[in-house]
């Protein structure tokens, strides 16, 4: 491990001051504005969680509605026997060992399968999930009844987002987080010089994974019902992806940058124009690929980098000197 | 023997859309994820001719395939071209692809919901009894069917038999070296991704006579032409059709003797065994 440098320092204090601001919310409103926090903290800690994996190694992941849901199961099937906070771990686990599956089958091979493959996921883990529900028991759903109100969650939820940073944080630092880097790069010159790129891929994705378990888990309580169709919903999946992609994968932060207006753009259409999701999904898709392909982050570091060069340009041409 | 009838039935109409994606990725390299909305668009363009204007969809497949045609050249000249033009590899173009497509999913499936509405739809065409060994089958079904056969080889046709169909099957093969011998690989690729709609325009008007559907289902049926196209390997048209009739017996056989809610976990189960053993599909060689 290397030393911090003082900018990390900065960047850490910058962080924990965000945070606890962001905890204070519930002390002044306990009503639509913490319901909309919950949503923005929701998504900034599975668009986090996301680009842990797909960030570095730009695999599309549309499996986040499969963790999601499974992490929910687990608290909705376990509550009444095991602790909550070990149903979140569990739900955690879970989720990582689905990944670690699907990681397996898919991540030796080129990355569209990989799409593909979690395209489908959260509506087959559904079949199953409803198939062997409606085997073993005569009920749909499954209640959750808990002493948690919205504030509870917003804090757990608030809590996991600190930790998927820390992770994301200590990552980049670590072995793995360079490994990463020169896959994203470029996978065979990764490949050439040692490196294990499926088995790297797979840890990667299962650390992903398991965080939007968790995630699903700690939501649980919110839901008080628990049915399939609704825990593992794909627009889930859909939108963490253009949230991430909005904000920008380069930078850990870079999709809270998407989270925090997409959300209040969601927040509208549901409320005005509830039939019409799917056509402001799909502009946001077309939005991403043809105006912002790296993101409002990127956009905004390409246009810093020219303002230095402008900046910059003038000063080594001393017309005066020369003559 | 009922359920491999019915099985190929049905995997008739999978092939042309297979086929239609297989087109598209293969030759064009563009992985269209909006292919299932082309798809349940030619579902309902048929049922339209053929309440209000008593149109027959078998005739309704000469308007419809040239408009899904005309439709796709002008989404890959306008949309696509661009993101294949700025991409520095093929995984780039993948992502960006792949991306763009979504757009396009959820955007032409929320204009189909607002056109026509979240119900599911059907009209009746042909519904009398034919008789295949000793057991009745819907009569429109197997004339789907054959309309699918007549297609299929018309396809066959063209890819094998006259000068375009070559160039396009060299694009498919290697696009880099089928410039070298004067094929023009842009006209090549845009023909393959229109004829890739047209096909899975015709596959749609033909499922219209047999099968209920509404504006939401495209992606299921992008999902399962996606594991026909991985199963066959990608850019043969021999294996998709081959892939389909498996895919559609498998479907069939799961839905009447275990569970009709597991289709999907039947599909995706020869999915991962595809990808476990013959990732580069039926027919593919293994790469070197």
């Amino acid at each position: 491990m290397t030393r911090l440098s003082p900018s990390e320092i900065w960047t850490g204090i910058a962080g924990a001051v965000a945070v606890a601001a962001a905890a204070t919310l519930p002390l002044f409103d306990q009503g639509y504005y913490l319901s909309l926090a919950l949503n923005m903290v929701m998504y900034a800690a599975l668009c986090t969680a996301w680009t842990l994996f797909s960030g570095p190694t730009h695999y599309v992941s549309l499996a986040t509605a499969a963790f999601f849901g499974l992490g929910t199961y687990a608290v909705g099937l376990g509550l009444d026997y095991v602790p909550f906070g070990a149903l979140v771990l569990i739900g955690g686990v879970v989720a990582a060992i689905l990944a670690g599956l699907v990681g397996a089958a898919t991540l030796r091979i080129s990355g569209v399968y990989f799409v593909i493959f979690t395209f489908g996921l959260a509506e087959l883990v559904r079949q199953i999930v409803s198939y062997t529900q409606i085997k073993l028991s005569t009920k749909m759903g499954l209640y959750v009844f808990t002493d948690f109100t919205e504030k509870h969650i917003y804090w757990m939820l608030l809590a996991l987002t600190a930790v998927i940073f820390l992770t994301g944080w200590l990552i980049n630092r670590s072995r793995l987080g360079f490994a990463m880097q020169i896959i994203g790069n470029d996978e065979t010159v990764a490949r050439h010089s040692g490196i294990d790129t499926a088995k790297l891929k797979i840890i990667l994705f299962m650390i992903s994974g398991a965080f939007i378990g968790m995630a699903g888990a700690i939501l649980a309580p919110r839901y008080a019902y628990i049915e399939p169709p609704a825990a593992f919903n794909p627009m889930i999946s859909f939108l963490v992806v253009i949230m991430a992609l909005l904000g920008g994968t380069r930078r850990l932060w870079g999709p809270l940058v998407g989270v925090i207006p997409f959300s209040l753009v969601m927040e509208f259409v549901s409320a005005r124009l509830p039939n019409d999701t799917s056509i402001v999904i799909g502009i946001a898709f077309l939005v991403i690929v043809y105006v912002l392909p790296d993101g409002i982050t990127g956009r905004l570091e390409q246009l810093w980098a020219r303002l230095k060069k402008t900046r910059a340009e003038p000063q080594p041409v001393p017309v005066e000197e020369r003559a | 023997m009922e359920t491999i009838v019915t099985g190929v039935l049905l995997g008739g109409t999978y092939a042309l859309i297979a086929i239609g994606l297989t087109l598209q990725y293969g030759v064009a390299r563009i992985m269209n994820l909006a292919n299932g909305e082309t798809f349940v668009a030619a579902c309902f363009i048929a049922f339209w001719l053929f309440t209000s204007y008593a149109i027959n969809p078998l005739w309704g497949i000469l308007v419809i395939a040239p408009v899904a045609f005309l439709v796709n050249w002008a989404i890959y000249a306008l949309l696509l071209r661009p993101l294949v033009d700025r991409a520095k590899s093929q995984g780039m173009l993948e992502v960006d692809s792949i991306l763009a497509t979504f757009g396009l999913l959820f955007l032409f499936q929320g204009l189909m919901l607002r056109g026509f509405g979240g119900a599911y739809t059907s009209y009746t065409f042909l519904a009398e009894r034919f008789d295949i060994f000793g057991t009745f089958y819907g009569l429109n079904r197997v004339v789907a069917f054959g309309a699918a056969c007549v297609i299929a080889v018309l396809l066959y046709l063209f890819l094998y038999r006259t000068r375009y169909g070559t160039a396009v099957r060299a694009v498919a093969v290697n696009p880099n070296s089928a410039k070298l011998v004067g094929i023009d690989v842009a006209k090549a690729a845009a023909l393959s991704f229109a004829l890739g709609g047209a096909l899975t325009a015709c596959g749609g008007t033909l499922l219209s006579t047999f099968y209920t559907f509404n504006a939401s289902m495209g992606v299921i049926f992008t999902m399962k032409a996606l594991i026909i196209v991985i199963m066959g390997g990608v850019g043969d048209v021999r294996g998709a059709v081959i892939a389909a009739l498996i895919l559609g017996i498998a479907e069939t056989a799961v839905a009447r003797l275990v569970d009709p809610g597991l289709t999907l976990a039947a599909t995706y189960a020869l999915f991962v065994f595809v990808l476990l053993f013959r990732p580069q599909g039926i027919f593919g060689r293994q790469q070197a």
